[in-house]
Formats: structure tokens, C-alpha cells, sequence
């Protein structure tokens, strides 16, 4: 019964609608193996050939084009276009300012956003339920229909300078640092994520932690942060993939060459050069990163994607 | 106190999004542009009497129609038939899921140039084609073709972001009772039966959110045609959101593009309010 039981639960998983019963289920099993391994050969294809084109020179990557040799490591290998990019390009110097920007916006974001979740969530005061309603109200707009006019408007911000031992006041935020971090800290959807785990965790123990003289932000600190590690995960992750990937913006307000995010990085030296091999190389390495985290924390990738369906 | 932990987030939300939300309708009844010693100054509808008669704009709204319209019902049933697929409860599952959602943290930039070297005439792409047809199928260039290169940007696009809508279909899967199953079948339900009947139905929700992001993402097209094409061949791959870009960054016409935007976010609201009514419960 029990066995049955199990099949029976697993029974919507068989995608094609198979009317008649199949009389060798063990062929049957081999032909769903066999749809799914073609279709992940489907969905690996491209980065195999991305990986093993990076190893070899570019004549070859064209003559290995014919044959199951793209996908091989065969021929002349070696890691001469890694070391390569870093000549033609300040690679080095993308990847550097990617990682700063990601972290400082990843970081800053979480802070920020469970502060105003933690607020929403536990504390009264006047106002909360209009913030909380512009908060969630700020989730239908893309950041594509304000994109434009943002470029005007950072363009015409304040920003105090620091320089010599004195303050200088100067306006335009255009080619920083900081344009390509501030916009993107507070998060509606963080918020939203922080604020509906927050409501999960009993307030009991903050009460008793009141009784014992604590204020709000100890709370915040050492009774509610320490249980939010799962909501914490999956918002590092969401902020962290768009940080790391984020091309539109850094596109339209960075001119100069060193402040150039990887992304932007690689596609002007993409545009400039048919140096495929190393373009490949430079692909392949802004990619592992992410790769090798994702490998590493795939459950909590899957469970925070999977979390972003809850807002449907 | 709650003030005061609120207020670091809502100021920057202030400032990085409901003022740049409000300049865009403001901006598109002005002059504005990116870099000018001049103020702005009202101008009325100017820029909305442009928008209609700009061939360029009203091609690349065919354009990113065209694009949704293909991608997201393929992309949403790809995705739920991958995700019926890893749902099984089958030795090495596990492996699958992992595999096929790797496009998606790979970056759409390295993505479209990948694509962009193995969609070339002599590139990997036809190379495959031939071998795997025995040379019946010949490609063409397929990025400098004015029919073929839309329909090949879909097609990588779909490859890309698959992954992300089968994780969200098969968060839906999992939340059907395992005894709606047992009892459909106690009742006599093939497999399509239990499909159409258990499946289907226990999805709603899930439903109306893929196709929403779908959509949304669709309209939004603009990273792909950037690296790949620029909007060519002659413009047949220009969007939306590419030709506010052009418009506000390229040419620096800032209350124009806004003008483009505002397009944009009516047809992005209008979408989603739509199919929230037709997937809206019933009775």
C-alpha cells in the first residue's frame, strides 16, 4: 500500500500525457532519463563550448567548430587568453569594482531594508500603514519605466565632497561610485520578504526582553536578527545576482573607463575586439563567481527564486 | 523610534524612486534634456504629437509586441512541462533541477555575447544544424537577417530564463495534496485526466504570477538587442525599452524618453491588470 502510495504521489510529475499503461515501466524509466539528459546537454551546450573555446587559440576555436572537438579539451590548451584579457583590458579593475559594488550594495541593502521591515513589523507609530502601502505599491513599476529620468535626476543631485580637510558642496553624481550603488539599497521586495518572516517569529520574545529593559534596536539586534537567517539568505541572494549582473544602468551612468562595472567591461571590449578566444576567458571567469556560489547554496537559490513566486 | 528605523529605507526610496516615478510624467510635458545650461520648460503635448508620428517608436512597439507574444506562452509551457519533469520523485533529480536552471544565474550580458559568436553564418549554431540534419537544414546569418534575427533573440532568451519559471512552477506543484492524486486515481483518472482536473486547477495562483513576470520581462527586452544587434537589421529588432535608451542616454533627449517610458509603464500596468482579471477567482 504504502508503495503505491509513493508512486501514486509521484504521478504528476510524468509530463506527457501517456493515456495507455505502459507494459515495461523499466523502458519507460529509461526513456525519461533519456529526455532529461538530452535536455540537460540542451541547457549546458552553450557554457561548455563558452569554457572549453576560453582554453584554446582563436584559430582553433574556429576549426573546432565543425566537430564534438568545441566542446573538448583537445588541441592546443592553455590558459594564455586569462592571462591575455588582463593586457588588452583593465580587467582586473572591473572585477574589482564589481565585487566592491556588489558587496557594499548587498550589505548596506540588508541592513537598511530589515530596519524598515523590523519597524513595520513590531513597532507603532504614526504613519505605518501609508509607508507600508507606497512600500508594496512600489512593486508593479520596473525599474525600466523610471530608468530615464533617474539619469537626469542623479545628474542634478547634491553630494558633500571631502578633500583636503574640507567640505566641498558639488552636484552631479554621474561617473561614482556611489550612483551605481545608492539606487539600488532600499528594496521594496526586501522589505517585503524581511517584513512577512518577521511576522512569523512570536513576539513573545521581544516582550520579555522589554520587561528586562531592553530598547528597540537591541531587539532588532540580538533577538530578531540572529532568527532571521533564512529570510537574511534570501535576500543576500536576490540583491546579490542583479548587483552582480546589473548592465542597463551602470551602461548610462559611467563614462569612465576605471569605474566600469563587469558587465559594461565586457561588453565594450566585446564590441571593440574579435579576439574571441579571450572574450570567452572573460565571459567564462565574471561567470564562475556566481557559478561556484550557486553550486555551493543551491537550496537556498532555489528556495529564495521560489520565495519570489509567494508575492503573486 | 519606528520612525527613525523606517526612515534610512524610505528616504532612499523617496528619492531613487517615487521622485524619478513622478519626474517621468513631469519630464514628458518639458524639454528636458540630459545635459543642458537651459532649464527645462513646458512645452504641452510636443513630445506626445512626436511619439505618434515617429515610425521608429511604433516599430519597435511591434517589435516588443511581437517578442511577448511568442516568448511568453513558450516559455511559460516549457517551463511547466521542465518542471513536471523534475518533480518526479526519481534517483539523481536533484542533478536536473540543478542543471537546467544554470543559465539562469549566468549574467544575460555573457549570455547574448556567447550567442551572439555562435549565431555568426559559420558559427557553432549552424555548424550544429547541419550535423545533426545530415546537412539538410543550412543556416543563415542569423543576426543579420531582418526575419531571422528576432525569432533567434527569442529563442536564446527562452533558453536563458527557462529555469527561473519552472523553479516557480514547481514551487506551485508542490503545494497540491498528494491525496488529490490518490483520489483521482481511486476514481479512475489517466494521467492527462489528472493532468487537466488536479494539476491545472492547483496551479491558479502560480498561473497568474508566471505570466505576469513573463510579461513583464518580455516588455522590459533590452540587455539582448543592446549586445547583439543594436535594433538591427534595419531596425527589425528595435524595442521599447532600447529606443528609450537610444533616445534619453544616446541622443540626451531626456523628456522624450520619458515621454517612451511612460509607453512603457502603461503597457507593463495595463498587461498586468488585465491578466489579473481574466485569472481572478471566480464566484
Amino acid at each position: 500500500m504504502t508503495v503505491t502510495t509513493i508512486d501514486q504521489a509521484a504521478a504528476p510529475t510524468r509530463a506527457a500525457p501517456v493515456t495507455e499503461q505502459t507494459r515495461r515501466p523499466g523502458l519507460r524509466r529509461a526513456g525519461g532519463y533519456l529526455v532529461r539528459i538530452l535536455l540537460v546537454l540542451f541547457f549546458a551546450f552553450p557554457l561548455v563550448f563558452m569554457f572549453m573555446s576560453s582554453l584554446k587559440p582563436d584559430d582553433q576555436i574556429f576549426a573546432d567548430l565543425s566537430s564534438i572537438k568545441a566542446f573538448l579539451p583537445v588541441g592546443d590548451i592553455s590558459l594564455a587568453n586569462y592571462t591575455g584579457v588582463f593586457d588588452t583590458v583593465p580587467a582586473a579593475r572591473f572585477l574589482a569594482n564589481s565585487i566592491a559594488i556588489t558587496t557594499v550594495t548587498v550589505l548596506v541593502g540588508l541592513v537598511v531594508n530589515s530596519m524598515a521591515a523590523f519597524a513595520l513589523s513590531r513597532m507603532r507609530w504614526r504613519g505605518k500603514t501609508l509607508v507600508l502601502a507606497a512600500i508594496i505599491a512600489t512593486l508593479v513599476v520596473p525599474f525600466e519605466t523610471f530608468a530615464l529620468p533617474l539619469v537626469w535626476w542623479v545628474n542634478k543631485l547634491p553630494w558633500l565632497l571631502f578633500q583636503d580637510g574640507q567640505f566641498f558642496y558639488t552636484t552631479g553624481w554621474l561617473d561614482t561610485y556611489r550612483v551605481q550603488i545608492f539606487p539600488f539599497l532600499a528594496n521594496a521586495f526586501s522589505i517585503y520578504l524581511f517584513y512577512s518572516y518577521f511576522q512569523s517569529i512570536p513576539t513573545s520574545l521581544d516582550e520579555a526582553a522589554r520587561v528586562d529593559g531592553a530598547g528597540w534596536f537591541r531587539i532588532y539586534r540580538s533577538i530578531v536578527m540572529p532568527l532571521a537567517g533564512p529570510a537574511i539568505a534570501t535576500v543576500a541572494i536576490l540583491t546579490f545576482l542583479p548587483a552582480w549582473n546589473s548592465y542597463l544602468w551602470p551602461l548610462m551612468v559611467v563614462q569612465t573607463e576605471n569605474l566600469r562595472p563587469v558587465m559594461v567591461g565586457v561588453s565594450y571590449f566585446q564590441q571593440l575586439n574579435v579576439l574571441w578566444g579571450q572574450i570567452m576567458a572573460y565571459s567564462t571567469l565574471i561567470t564562475i563567481p556566481v557559478l561556484v556560489m550557486f553550486l555551493a547554496l543551491q537550496r537556498q537559490f532555489i528556495r529564495s527564486i521560489a520565495s519570489a513566486g509567494v508575492k503573486g | 523610534m519606528g520612525t527613525l528605523m523606517v526612515s534610512p529605507a524610505m528616504l532612499l526610496l523617496i528619492v531613487f524612486f517615487f521622485i524619478p516615478v513622478g519626474l517621468c510624467f513631469a519630464l514628458a510635458f518639458t524639454n528636458a534634456r540630459l545635459i543642458s545650461p537651459e532649464p527645462a520648460t513646458l512645452v504641452g503635448l510636443e513630445n506626445f504629437q512626436r511619439l505618434f508620428q515617429d515610425p521608429l517608436f511604433w516599430r519597435s512597439l511591434r517589435n516588443t509586441v511581437y517578442f511577448a507574444v511568442v516568448v511568453v506562452p513558450l516559455q511559460a509551457g516549457f517551463a511547466l512541462v521542465l518542471a513536471l519533469l523534475v518533480n518526479a520523485k526519481i534517483r539523481g533529480i536533484n542533478f536536473f533541477r540543478t542543471l537546467y536552471f544554470v543559465p539562469v544565474v549566468t549574467s544575460i550580458v555573457v549570455v547574448s555575447i556567447l550567442w551572439k559568436f555562435m549565431y555568426q553564418s559559420d558559427g557553432l549554431v549552424n555548424n550544429m544544424l547541419q550535423t545533426l540534419t545530415f546537412n539538410v537544414v543550412q543556416g543563415t546569418d542569423w543576426l543579420s537577417n531582418p526575419t531571422a534575427a528576432m525569432p533567434a533573440i527569442m529563442f536564446m532568451s527562452i533558453w536563458q530564463a527557462v529555469g527561473f519559471h519552472m523553479v516557480i512552477w514547481l514551487s506551485g506543484l508542490q503545494t497540491i495534496p498528494g491525496e488529490l492524486y490518490e483520489a483521482a486515481e481511486l476514481d479512475g483518472a489517466d494521467k492527462w485526466q489528472q493532468f487537466r482536473y488536479v494539476t491545472w486547477p492547483g496551479l491558479k495562483a502560480t498561473r497568474t504570477f508566471i505570466l505576469v513576470t513573463i510579461t513583464i520581462a518580455a516588455l522590459s527586452l533590452f540587455a539582448q538587442i543592446n549586445v547583439m544587434t543594436q535594433g538591427g537589421p534595419l531596425d527589425a529588432t528595435s524595442t521599447v525599452v532600447f529606443q528609450a535608451v537610444r533616445v534619453g542616454y544616446g541622443q540626451q533627449e531626456t523628456a522624450y524618453a520619458s515621454t517612451i517610458s511612460l509607453v512603457f509603464f502603461v503597457l507593463v500596468l495595463t498587461v498586468s491588470l488585465v491578466q489579473r482579471y481574466l485569472t481572478r477567482e471566480r464566484g
